[in-house]
């Protein structure tokens, strides 16, 4: 089986956790928030294998490089990482709700990249591309984005919370304001460490490219602003005590900057576009 | 913040402003929101670029607000001049007293602290206070740096801390960044950024920088002894390569491969593999076509040479050289900019590509002109830096890292576990607190709740 088969096995596989999560959701049975772990486990492991399968793959085409140099390999690792970091959620909180989140993001980065416009081919790399720096840059910076895209899905269920009559089902069975409020923190807080490390990664690698560790390069400044404003949110939290709306209003802001920098900035002309 | 400084006067007036948290967010969000204009706004484009693109109103506007260069305008640097301002005095402002937290002698344990946090976790155990405290006590004294047994009731309470010196962390954090501000700062006042065309087989020492149109001379020379750009099967570029060398005093001194992502680094310069293109060689054929004729007269010239036209037809001078003319959209190649002096009328321009021969054709001039036999040669574009402010910034960069890791994953806590006589049994209770009431302390009580459950049930015998 080819990498590319087994991405859109996974692709339906996210689908069905995605169902699944949803039914536990609606119909409260503990036996489906099992069953559509379970899934979320299998759907996990076929994107690990798969990007493990397209690494080799690019060496068998004799190009040899890590499965993250293009948008199509990006949105990959990037459900990847979502996965992983929600079933570590999920084995300490057991909080399924956030599942429905958790696979919904990864259905549709997956769903996105098998459209024909975003390119699937193994390209080899460009000599600008040819560094060790690649793989500890990309993977800090998406493992960044997933713990702050799960934030996000957190603030989210909070503001439903917040905003609808908290008497009605699905509504009451999202978790309590506390807990919403402090997984969105920790979430963010793990973002934070990873996006700092990105950043430098990054910063390290263009001066041993370029000669400059930072250019405000459109990628580079919109990072910036997403560090900005999550550094915002951890100093409201923690010195001036803010919780709840403010916070999950904030980090919907900081994801938004966060869909910026990955997305947006292809827009703008600079260094990170994906061609 | 005492009351000695809210009365005093202008400098302890800034004291309190700067102080404030309410300013360090609004700093940061205004830092964050400005950055987006120079992402949307192309950046350092000649002045008169802008007034066509946007009109005069919002190039004044443009003009006014520096936002050309918007990273480098007074406006922004004083955001961030304030920012580190603020940073340094919040740090001193509260490290007086997290420094009181941390280094007292022996922590105060308080049990009604405790009882009043959320954190408690309970159960019963089968065993009797006496074995259960032997047990826990050596647990705490194993894993806590401080700890403590006091006796209440016939039961007992156990106290443990560990992690105090862990509130230094966002110091370690602050003053990262401060770090990276002076490292830039030094780049910025000792270093430069520019570069070097080099064509293969020549020598030179003078870098063109980037910014000011100002050259600087190396203390060294280098030279490009060869150059080769490889390709994929697809076309894609695989691999640029300079073969350069290094000069001192005559003397080649180093002989170094140069690559993209494999920098030469020399007596605290870098260059860096940047760009490539083709020069002319020294001489080349300049051909005269009648287009009726096909009468054709060819001379020998060099980049800079006045020839002179066949039958009084003037002076050509052969002005300059681009390795990409576009033309009405197209890309013309490697291109000639030359200038043609009649012996009466106006000088023209005219553009000779060389791999279109013919173009000149449709001047409908007496002669159609074309440069051919160009030997060409590659130049090596390099980038050559100097900046003594990385080490600062890269231990600045290491310093995040560090720091960020300790205030985030790592905290002070204070636990407490209560003995409970029940009957022949014992109620255990686990109850944590910690600063500010961090998030995590809950799961980390429940954590150790479960731990000290499991290992109290199978007593080491």
């Amino acid at each position: 089986m080819t990498s590319a088969t087994l991405f859109s096995l996974v692709t339906f596989i996210y689908g069905l956790a995605l169902i699944l999560y949803v039914i536990t959701w609606i119909f409260t049975k503990p036996f489906f928030g099992k069953l559509a772990t379970g899934v979320m486990i299998a759907a996990a492991m076929g994107n690990g294998v798969g990007i493990a399968l397209r690494w080799v793959e690019s060496y068998q085409m004799g190009y040899g490089h890590a499965p993250l140099s293009n948008l199509y390999e990006s949105l990959i690792f990037f459900s990847f990482c979502i996965a992983v970091i929600y079933l570590f959620i999920d084995s300490r909180y057991r909080i399924r709700i956030i599942g429905a989140v958790a696979a919904a993001v990864p259905f549709l980065a997956m769903a996105y990249a098998s459209l024909p416009s975003v390119d699937s081919q193994i390209q080899p790399l460009i000599p600008a591309l040819q560094s060790n720096w690649l793989i500890a840059h990309v993977m800090t910076c998406f493992f960044g984005y997933a713990a702050f895209a799960i934030a996000w899905g957190i603030s989210i269920l909070y503001l439903l919370k917040a905003g609808m009559d908290s008497r009605s089902g699905m509504i009451a069975r999202i978790p309590d304001f506390p807990t919403l409020d402090e997984l969105t923190h920790q979430m963010v807080m793990f973002g934070f460490l990873f996006l700092s490390v990105g950043i430098i990664t990054g910063a390290v690698w263009a001066n041993q490219a370029w000669g400059r560790y930072w250019g405000w390069d459109p990628k580079e400044t919109w990072s910036l602003i997403t560090w900005l404003i999550y550094a915002t949110l951890l100093h409201a939290r923690l010195m001036r005590g803010w919780e709840g709306k403010r916070i999950a209003y904030l980090s919907c802001l900081g994801f938004f900057a966060v869909i910026f920098t990955y997305f947006g900035v292809n827009l703008l002309p600079g260094l990170h576009s994906y061609q | 913040m005492n009351n000695e400084k809210q009365a005093g006067g202008f400098f302890d007036r800034m004291w309190v402003f700067f102080s404030s948290v309410k300013l360090s967010v609004g700093l940061l969000l205004t830092l964050a929101a400005t950055s987006i204009i120079g992402t949307v706004l192309p950046q350092n484009l000649a002045p008169v670029l802008y007034r066509q693109k946007f009109g005069p109103v919002i190039h004044s506007l443009i003009d006014a607000f520096s936002l050309h260069d918007m990273y480098g305008s007074w406006w922004f640097r004083l955001l961030i001049v304030l920012l580190m301002v603020n940073i340094i005095v919040c740090s001193i402002e509260r490290l007086s007293s997290t420094w009181k937290i941390i280094f007292p002698q022996k922590p105060a344990f308080r049990a009604d602290r405790f009882r009043k946090s959320g954190h408690r976790t309970e159960w019963v155990s089968d065993r009797s206070p006496e074995s259960l405290k032997t047990q826990l006590s050596g647990y705490m004294e194993k894993h806590y740096r401080h700890s403590r047994v006091d006796s209440l009731d016939g039961g007992y309470l156990i106290f443990g801390e560990r992690g105090r010196w862990t509130r230094l962390g966002v110091y370690v954090v602050h003053l990262s960044i401060l770090l990276l501000m002076i490292g830039a700062l030094i780049g910025s006042i000792f270093g430069f950024e520019g570069q070097m065309n080099l064509p293969v087989g020549q020598t030179d020492k003078t870098i063109t920088l980037r910014d000011e149109s100002r050259v600087v001379q190396l203390d060294f020379a280098l030279r490009c002894d060869d150059f080769t750009v490889t390709h994929y099967p697809s076309g894609m570029p695989r691999e640029y390569r300079s073969d350069m060398a290094i000069i001192e005093n005559g003397q080649v001194v180093a002989k170094k491969i140069l690559r993209v992502n494999e920098p030469i680094r020399h007596r605290g310069i870098n260059i860096f593999q940047s760009s490539y293109g083709k020069v002319p060689g020294d001489t080349f054929t300049v051909a005269f076509t009648e287009p009726e004729s096909g009468l054709r007269v060819e001379k020998r010239a060099s980049l800079g040479d006045r020839i002179e036209i066949p039958a009084g037809g003037g002076t050509l001078i052969v002005e300059d050289f681009t390795n990409d003319f576009g033309f009405r959209g197209h890309s013309l190649g490697p291109t000639f900019i030359t200038r043609l002096i009649p012996e009466s009328g106006t000088p023209q321009p005219i553009v000779l590509p060389v791999e279109f021969p013919s173009f000149d054709r449709m001047r409908g001039g007496d002669y159609t002109i074309s440069i051919e036999n160009v030997e060409f040669r590659y130049y090596t574009g390099l980038q050559v830096t100097r900046d003594p402010g990385v080490p600062l910034v890269y231990a600045g960069f290491a310093l995040i890292i560090l720091g960020c890791y300790i205030t985030f994953f790592m905290f002070h806590r204070q636990i407490c576990i209560e003995l409970v006589p029940a009957g022949d049994k014992t109620t255990v209770s686990v109850s944590g607190i910690s600063g500010k009431n961090r998030p995590g302390m809950k799961t980390a009580v429940i954590r150790l709740a479960r731990r000290l459950e499991r290992i109290t049930r199978h007593p080491k015998s």
